[in-house]
């Protein structure tokens, strides 16, 4: 066996990715238990359905914040889950990476409108 | 050696991933079938990503927009889809919390992972039952 195939039984592969991604999409989905907690709790208090009242909940600044951070957080947990999904269901490397760069693309035009709708309020 | 090696291999019994035909008449562990659902309810949250995001954006920009929003999700068919969607988020997150707590080391015995599965399970379909109730003004 060639000296650069590390391990006794395989060969080792990876770019130290993993525990990384792994820790982030823990935190990302931190963020969002709390942010759903935040706007529960904000929506009772403020009780009412109508535009007024729900449109207040976001004109205050720490609010459009926290939800552009939960936003950015759900957008980087879908992708590393849906990383995941390609990496499980599809093998070509050429239809992987480019179903993969679709991710990233959608993933970013969804983070802009996300902005766009957060600072019309 | 080798080619000892390649007879031996060819007695061996070769076990493949099961296919799709398979598939149906697999039977999942509770934890399993939550699983899958994990993973199906959050493809479907991206999928619909733009969806909700145009939801939130009618709700949010502007008085005439808001009626426009609630003229949308009045209709049955999209009170429908966005029921499923709730589905989706809600067994996401409980689904989401027991891996953060088997994470900790929580309840990661076989018994109680067994246990916090069905919990999961059908918490995500309860909680799912009050909003849908709420939404077709049942109560």
């Amino acid at each position: 066996m060639p000296q650069y195939q590390i391990g006794p039984k395989r060969l080792v592969v990876g770019a130290h990715y993993g525990l990384k991604e792994w820790i982030i999409q823990r935190i990302t989905a931190i963020v969002m238990v709390v942010f759903t907690v935040v706007l529960l709790v904000d929506y009772c208090v403020t009780g009412g359905t109508g535009y007024a009242a729900w449109s207040s909940l976001f004109s205050n600044q720490f609010m459009k914040l926290l939800t552009l951070l939960a936003l950015l957080s759900l957008f980087y947990h879908a992708w590393i889950g849906i990383r995941d999904i390609w990496m499980d269901y599809v093998k070509p490397v050429s239809i992987r990476l480019g179903l993969q760069v679709l991710t990233v693309l959608y993933l970013v035009a969804c983070a802009a409108y996300a902005v766009q709708i957060l600072w019309k309020v | 050696m080798v080619d000892a090696q390649q007879d031996f291999k060819k007695d061996k019994p070769v076990f493949r991933n099961i296919g799709l035909a398979q598939l149906i008449h697999y039977r999942l562990p509770w934890a399993g079938k939550v699983s899958i659902l994990h993973r199906i309810s959050g493809a479907v949250l991206f999928l619909l990503l733009p969806f909700i995001l145009y939801l939130l954006d009618q709700s949010l920009a502007s008085e005439q927009t808001h009626q426009a929003f609630q003229g949308l999700t009045s209709n049955v068919l999209v009170k429908l889809i966005c029921l499923g969607l709730i589905w989706c988020f809600l067994h996401h997150f409980c689904a989401g919390i027991r891996y953060l707590l088997l994470d900790l080391e929580i309840g990661i015995s076989k018994a109680e992972s067994n246990r916090s599965a069905i919990i999961v399970f059908f918490l995500g379909l309860g909680l799912t039952a009050i909003v849908g109730l709420k939404m077709f003004a049942i109560y």
